[in-house]
């Protein structure tokens, strides 16, 4: 029976502080030596200069001033050295997960939950590499991460050493900045400028790779350095012609909608949008990266956009006359085929990055700056502009909200008699309600996720956007759980993703980590069986797991044996029995295998490769945007896909 | 209509800045001509000059994307017009006694050197635009050329005003 309780009561009150030589750890409840670190004087920020320790002891002060609370890695060879003083530390929690990659999700799921940066270490070699997942992951969806990995001693890096992998090189494309740390007394600094790097700006990775003798030899410490990054100046605020621009583009629109995009949630910009969006009445879609910046009650909320997107959302853009895109990329998940996306429509694009700025889409009114600022400026000149009078946007609401009425969000039973996991996923949105966390993983569990959950705050959605990394769910619900521990976190997972990094509950569950895992078994690799049902004439190659033919592995028995609750739910009767069951344990994890029919499949759906006009509402029926007309009056959507399945089966 | 730029980027001197430059070039698929890197007059900062050949847009994310890289101090493009460009040419011709002074003339019209001479062999220096060591080569190429390397193009703007001025973005 794991015990919750054991973190903070049974660490050792000291912090990371010189010490003469090796010596065994200290025993539980030692007083602390030095006096800085008593917990809750930090808000003095004290100072060091020259303070003589190894370069070990160095990073953890390093991690503890930064204000590091929680590290989640794997010791190995060459980073030893530092988890001799991470022992000591009463500021630093390090969590020991079971595979890095499991590590570095849950530092992301961490950064997701609370917009701090999420921290994971590792050994080099294989450690370093299996971190590549995960820090691809957070350079695609922009989470701010510190990866701190263990090198080879200077003399044998190059000599292709034991456990040498070159990091700095691996990781190069998809990190922010990394770094090799070839001195202790650069240390400090290194750290520094990681989490700035990482925190400011466009967030994303930032890997510090330090050799085993740069963490044993004897350095300073001194505390604050100076950062020197004489190349890095990101914009945050937003140029006033542009913002002026923009406004009257906003005001002059009969056509208009807000783009949002994850930006929002990293510039901590909800509030502002809220007040912009109901000062201009405008229609808002969120992309997969932004669900929660904007209430989905929200009467001027219409939806996701993109592949799995509503049909009203994906109409707004396409109808569009002005997107304004705020802190969101232009995916080609959400545009479709470029050349036909949006063809009547003016683009205000506001980011942070100016790369992303007519990227893929020309902008005809750049603003660079951080989302909050643009907003909170854009609210000013709006306001100002709204004097001036405003263009008529009743026939624009008529029309979407005609779509929003013909073609809802929708899903159908299975034929087969079997659960609807739909359903199951609605139902975990509705008993745990919009304060829970929901981290999913990647595939159909994902989108129906993205669907039928409602997300009413910031911070609630966590998932793999960008680089669409399966396994992602347990261990970002572990990060997320670990930031806000009196949270209800729920991890949404599949079958085909919870075999990948279900690990992690074993971590879960010996470090008191009490989430809450919906495994969404549907015996196959769901999404790509949709598309070999759609696109590959029901050849189902390589897609049955045979988690529902021969239940292995038995979901309920794995959960029992890595110290978590097993449940299982096979029928509508026993899901909310099992939800409730699931919510009313908080001492372990717990794992629901909800065994779900196969066949069901997301929709609406465009499909790859065709422009956003082709959007399916369900199979066989498009709304066709061509026309002010719509073609179909097949009524709902679920009526729809029910006789299609029908006449699958016959 | 895809055109030649030519990029003067201002980097720190780092351990690997030329590694993050070049691949970033070769994973967002943009083509470089030519990239020469050297010392500048300010200690630990490198100046690079890239010759790439892109249509415009594309290379508005060029010098985007390069920005972002933490160790890229500054970007600036230099127009040809606005500019000395200049790539510099070592070349190895077969010249036997025969023809030597034939090679020499050449040599002499294009204001380059010879800097190593054997029986058998005359090296060549010589500096200049892509256009002239090109004329150059294609007046040498006759006599049999054994071995040739070329730098890439450095460049920098005409006038008082230093590279400060006038940064792209």
């Amino acid at each position: 029976m794991p015990n919750p309780t054991i973190s903070e009561a049974e660490q050792p009150m000291t912090t990371a502080t010189p010490r003469s030589g090796p010596k065994p750890a200290p025993p539980p409840g030692r007083p602390a030596p030095a006096p800085q670190a008593v917990p809750g004087t930090r808000a003095e920020s004290p100072r060091f200069d020259a303070v003589p320790m190894t370069g070990a002891q160095s990073l953890v002060r390093s991690l503890e001033e930064v204000g590091c609370e929680v590290v989640f890695g794997i010791p190995g060879g060459t980073i030893l050295p530092a988890y001799d003083p991470l022992l000591d530390s009463t500021r630093v929690r390090h969590v020991l997960v079971r595979h890095e990659q499991g590590g570095g999700h849950a530092a992301t799921g961490y950064a997701q939950a609370t917009g701090k940066v999420g921290v994971c270490m590792a050994t080099s070699g294989p450690g370093a590499t299996n971190l590549v997942t995960p820090i691809a992951d957070a350079h695609m969806d922009s989470i701010p991460l510190v990866a701190i990995t263990g090198q080879q001693s200077r003399p044998l890096i190059g000599t292709d050493a034991f456990q040498e992998a070159d990091i700095t090189g691996i990781t190069m494309p998809i990190t922010k900045h990394n770094v090799l740390v070839t001195d202790a007394r650069d240390i400090p600094r290194a750290i520094t400028e990681a989490f700035h790097l990482a925190s400011t700006g466009r967030p994303g990775p930032v890997l510090v790779d330090i050799p085993k003798d740069v963490l044993q030899e004897q350095t300073t410490f001194t505390w604050p350095v100076e950062m020197e990054l004489p190349g890095y100046r990101p914009t945050t605020r937003p140029h006033g012609k542009q913002i002026r621009e923009a406004a009257k583009l906003i005001c002059a629109a009969r056509r208009p909608v807000f783009y949002v995009g994850g930006g929002v949630l990293k510039a901590r910009a909800w509030d502002e949008l809220k007040e912009l969006v109901e000062l201009t009445g405008i229609p808002v879609v969120t992309t997969l990266m932004a669900r929660g910046a904007f209430p989905d009650s929200h009467p001027q909320h219409v939806g996701m956009p993109g592949m799995h997107g509503t049909v009203a959302a994906v109409a707004a853009m396409q109808k569009s006359d002005l997107l304004i895109a705020l802190g969101a990329r232009f995916d080609d998940r959400v545009t479709g085929v470029l050349s036909s996306f949006a063809p009547h429509a003016q683009v205000v694009h506001a980011d942070i990055d100016p790369a992303e700025i007519s990227k893929n889409r020309r902008a005809d009114v750049p603003i660079v700056g951080d989302c909050k600022e643009v907003i909170t400026d854009l609210i000013e000149a709006v306001g100002a502009e709204r004097a001036n009078g405003t263009a008529d946007i009743g026939d624009w609401w008529s029309q979407l909200d005609e779509l929003r009425g013909r073609f809802p969000l929708g899903y159908t039973w299975p034929a087969d008699g079997s659960l609807s996991p739909e359903y199951v996923i609605e139902r975990i949105g509705q008993i745990a309600g919009p304060d829970a966390v929901y981290a999913a993983g990647v595939g159909q569990h994902q989108m129906w996720a993205a669907q039928f959950i409602k997300y009413e705050k910031p911070r609630t959605w966590l998932n793999s956007g960008g680089l669409g990394t399966m396994g992602f769910a347990v261990p970002a619900a572990m990060g997320a759980k670990m930031a806000r521990p009196d949270a209800v976190v729920w991890c949404i997972d599949g079958d085909g993703c919870f075999q990948m990094t279900n690990q992690e509950l074993a971590t879960c569950a010996i470090e008191g980590i009490p989430i809450k895992v919906a495994v969404i078994n549907n015996g196959n690799l769901g999404m790509v069986r949709q598309w070999q049902n759609l696109f590959y004439k029901e050849r189902y190659s390589n897609t049955d797991l045979g988690t529902h033919k021969h239940r292995i592995p038995d979901f309920k028995l794995l959960a029992e044996a890595m110290g978590c609750v097993g449940l299982r739910a096979e029928s509508k009767d026993d899901v909310d029995r099992v939800i409730h069951e699931a919510m009313a344990i908080n001492d372990r994890p717990v794992v629901i295998d909800f065994v779900v029919g196969a066949d069901a499949q997301v929709w609406p759906m465009v499909a790859a490769g065709t422009g956003n006009d082709e959007i399916m509402a369900a199979r066989n029926i498009r709304p066709l945007f061509d026309g002010d007309e719509l073609v179909t009056d097949t009524g709902t959507v679920a009526a729809v896909t029910a006789e299609a399945q029908k006449d699958q089966e016959s | 209509m895809i055109e030649r730029h030519t990029l003067s980027v201002l980097v720190e001197d780092k351990p690997g800045v030329l590694a993050r430059v070049s691949g970033l070039f070769s994973r967002r698929g943009f083509n470089i001509v030519s990239l020469a890197v050297g010392p500048t007059e300010q200690v630990g900062v490198s100046r690079m000059t890239i010759v790439v050949a892109v249509e415009d847009l594309p290379l508005e994310q060029v010098t985007k994307q390069l920005n972002k890289l933490v160790h890229v101090i500054k970007i600036v493009e230099l127009e040809p017009a606005a500019s000395v460009q200049r790539e510099l040419l070592l070349v190895k011709v077969r010249a036997d006694p025969a023809v030597r002074s034939q090679v020499l003339e050449i040599v002499d019209l294009f204001r380059a050197h010879a800097v190593d001479v054997t029986p058998e062999a005359l090296t060549v220096e010589a500096t200049g635009t892509a256009e002239k060591i090109a004329a150059l080569l294609k007046n040498l190429e006759p006599y049999g050329i054994r071995e040739m390397v070329q730098s890439g193009t450095i460049a920098v703007g005409r006038g008082p005003r230093s590279i400060t001025a006038t940064a792209v973005r």
